[in-house]
């Protein structure tokens, strides 16, 4: 099928331009937010704290794919190898090197942001689907490389390493689940307040021209390579905190719970969510946690297909994701304001 | 050398597989423009379907034949069914639709038939081909078979009506629909005969790698690798991509120390990038040039 070489295509951009406003959510609601998730662990038991916890990790995860996609228009399959390189970072420093473990996240997001950053590299010269089928790749290579022989001796092989769940510090009296539950939520603000502030500064604004259009980008003078390697860094910088904090809160980390499934739930995880709305990830990661349960409970051999249509649905219903509320709800209130 | 042309008939020959699925891929990727994740499963069912009609005493090709309907049917249907409504929709939304569809259709297979591996019959034998112990009569069959459904693409898509229909539709909607092109039906019929093809790739690899429901799993890893490599708008490079990730995989496993089975999967995707990082359109793909 050769045809003429010159193909003119002006297509939509694959993923769709949200304004940096419409990316968050205001102070009130914000503020709401975070009050429920103060409260809520104290009434609950400590296996749904654990849940609670691992929300708020599958978010942060969530929301470094965010950034990286409803951001600067990259898409990966890949999160899940960053995920890993996070989790093993933490659980070998804890382990074999007794460092602290709160210490070990900060060494974990950094070794993820240059991990990030280098694969960046390569993947410039790839978009679209080639883009996903590379950084797919790295989702399937990655629980093979730490189940290599030459890393045994740090990586514990197939069987994995277990880690061990940290006390509450000062003698605070809490039990375990919910000092980690409060330790890891006040890192999700924090980097959430980072995210958002990336995306409302000049790198981020960067990222969102290249984004809607990389020609005319690089034309204005954004430097495109060094704004997409830079999202691919901070994507995975964040991605590994989460995972070190994963691993902190699963208390074991074994290569086969980092596979390609981990990175389609967090794909999906941001879908639901809504490309490109920040405060949605805590909603896909919900989604990605409570509903293959929820599918498991109305049927046990069918749940797959069950959850197939509970995605269905969502996606029917809110085909952008947990933002169409948003949108809804502002326009509600404008309107009532107006009248 | 014996054993390096060795190596390469057995990659020929697994690439076979890879090559059939790869056509498959490019075939709805002409049509909605996207790779579509449920691909391998839909195939999956459809190998099921004939399975089933030759369990109940149907013969081999009536069998082919009526499953070929079924998947051309079916592949329309869900198109009309499940996608259509998300046309509008951002396109990440139709991939989480895909892994969707990929979820249902896997988990019904497993309820109806169950995980247990199954034997699935070869109408073309499984002797030895022409004395050679690498490639039995079946590999050579599949072959085949995947070379006829690349010349039937090849004469469709060049010298029919609706061949040129449908490569308009996929290029340039708008203006198809100006010079009157059902474009919304141009996808379906994608959808449809994207889904015959598969099932074919789906009832030949079945007699190698076993019948059930996770069985297109790996290969429709390599399905999409092969036909990225070659091009995704390219019927022709996707077969030889298919081909070529075969040869690549058993070289790799033969002559990289410490490569074990594991191993294959992400070394071979490695190589797949570099090519692609050379050459960003695939082998055989027309680089797509953009106008601001």
């Amino acid at each position: 099928m050769s045809a003429a070489i010159e193909d003119v295509v002006t297509e939509a951009p694959a993923v769709e331009a949200v304004p940096k406003r419409a990316m968050t959510l205001g102070s009130g609601t914000s503020l709401v937010v975070v009050l429920l998730l103060l409260v809520v662990p104290l009434l609950v038991k400590n296996f749904i704290i654990f849940q609670m916890t691992m929300l708020l990790i599958y978010g942060l995860a969530v929301l470094a794919l965010n950034i990286l996609t409803g951001g600067s228009g990259q898409f990966s399959l890949g999160q899940s190898a960053f995920y890993a390189i996070g989790a093993y970072t933490s659980a070998i420093l804890m382990e074999h090197f007794d460092v602290n473990y709160a210490l070990t996240l900060p060494i974990a997001g950094v070794l993820c942001f240059g991990a990030g950053f280098l694969f960046g590299q390569p993947a410039l010269r790839l978009s679209g689907v080639y883009l996903a089928l590379a950084t797919f790749a790295l989702a399937t290579a990655m629980p093979q490389l730490l189940k290599l022989g030459y890393f045994e001796k740090w990586t514990g092989g197939v069987q994995g390493l277990v880690v061990t769940k940290p006390d509450a510090p000062f003698g605070l009296p809490m039990s375990q689940d919910m000092w980690l539950y409060y330790f890891t939520l006040v890192v999700t603000i924090a980097i959430y307040v980072f995210s958002v502030n990336l995306l409302r500064s000049r790198s981020g604004r960067a990222f969102m021209a290249i984004r809607d259009n990389e020609i005319a980008a690089s034309a204005m003078g954004v430097d495109v390579a060094l704004y997409k390697t830079l999202a691919f860094g901070v994507s995975a910088g964040i991605t590994g905190v989460a995972g070190g904090l994963g691993a902190i809160t699963v208390q074991f980390v074994a290569p086969d719970s980092y596979t390609i499934t981990l990175a389609i739930s967090l794909f999906l995880g941001m879908v639901v969510g809504g490309v490109g709305w920040l405060p949605g990830s805590i909603i896909g990661s919900a989604f990605i946690i409570f509903v293959p349960n929820i599918a498991e409970g109305i049927s046990k051999g069918l749940s797959g297909a069950v959850f197939g249509v509970l995605l269905f649905l969502v996606i029917y219903l809110v085909p952008h994701g947990a933002r169409q509320f948003a949108m809804v709800a502002h326009n509600l209130i404008g309107k009532v304001r107006r009248n | 050398m014996e054993l390096f042309t060795n190596q390469i008939l057995a990659g020929i020959s697994t690439g076979a597989i890879y090559a059939c699925m790869a056509l498959a891929v490019v075939m709805i990727y002409q049509a909605i423009d996207h790779l579509n994740f449920a691909q391998g499963e839909m195939a999956m069912f459809s190998t099921f379907i004939s399975w089933q009609m030759m369990q109940w005493g149907v013969p081999y090709w009536l069998a082919f034949v009526l499953t070929l309907i079924f998947s051309f049917i079916a592949g329309i249907a869900i198109e009309r069914v499940l996608f259509k409504p998300l046309a509008k929709a951002p396109i990440l939304t139709n991939v989480a639709g895909f892994i969707a569809l990929y979820s249902i259709i896997n988990s019904c297979a497993g309820l109806i038939w169950d995980f247990t591996i199954k034997q699935y019959p070869t109408p073309f034998g499984s002797a030895p081909f022409l004395g050679s112990q690498l490639i039995s009569t079946h590999q050579a069959g599949m072959i085949g078979i995947t070379l006829l459904m690349l010349l039937g693409l090849f004469f469709f898509f060049q010298y029919t009506r609706m061949g040129l229909a449908m490569r308009a539709a996929a290029a340039m909607p708008e203006s198809a629909r100006l010079v009157g092109i059902n474009t919304s039906w141009m996808i379906a019929l994608g959808w449809g005969m994207a889904a015959a093809i598969g099932s074919v790739a789906g009832m030949m690899i079945a007699p190698v790698v076993f019948l059930e429901p996770n069985m297109m799993l790996g290969v429709l890893i390599y399905g999409f690798a092969a036909a990225v490599l070659g091009g995704l708008t390219s019927p022709f490079g996707a077969v030889v991509g298919g081909f070529l990730v075969g040869i690549f995989e058993n070289l790799v496993g033969t002559y990289i120390p410490g490569v074990g089975n594991e191993l294959k999967l992400p070394i071979a995707l490695a190589l797949i990038i570099t090519v692609l990082v050379i050459k960003p359109a695939g082998l055989f793909g027309r680089p797509i040039v953009k106008r601001v």
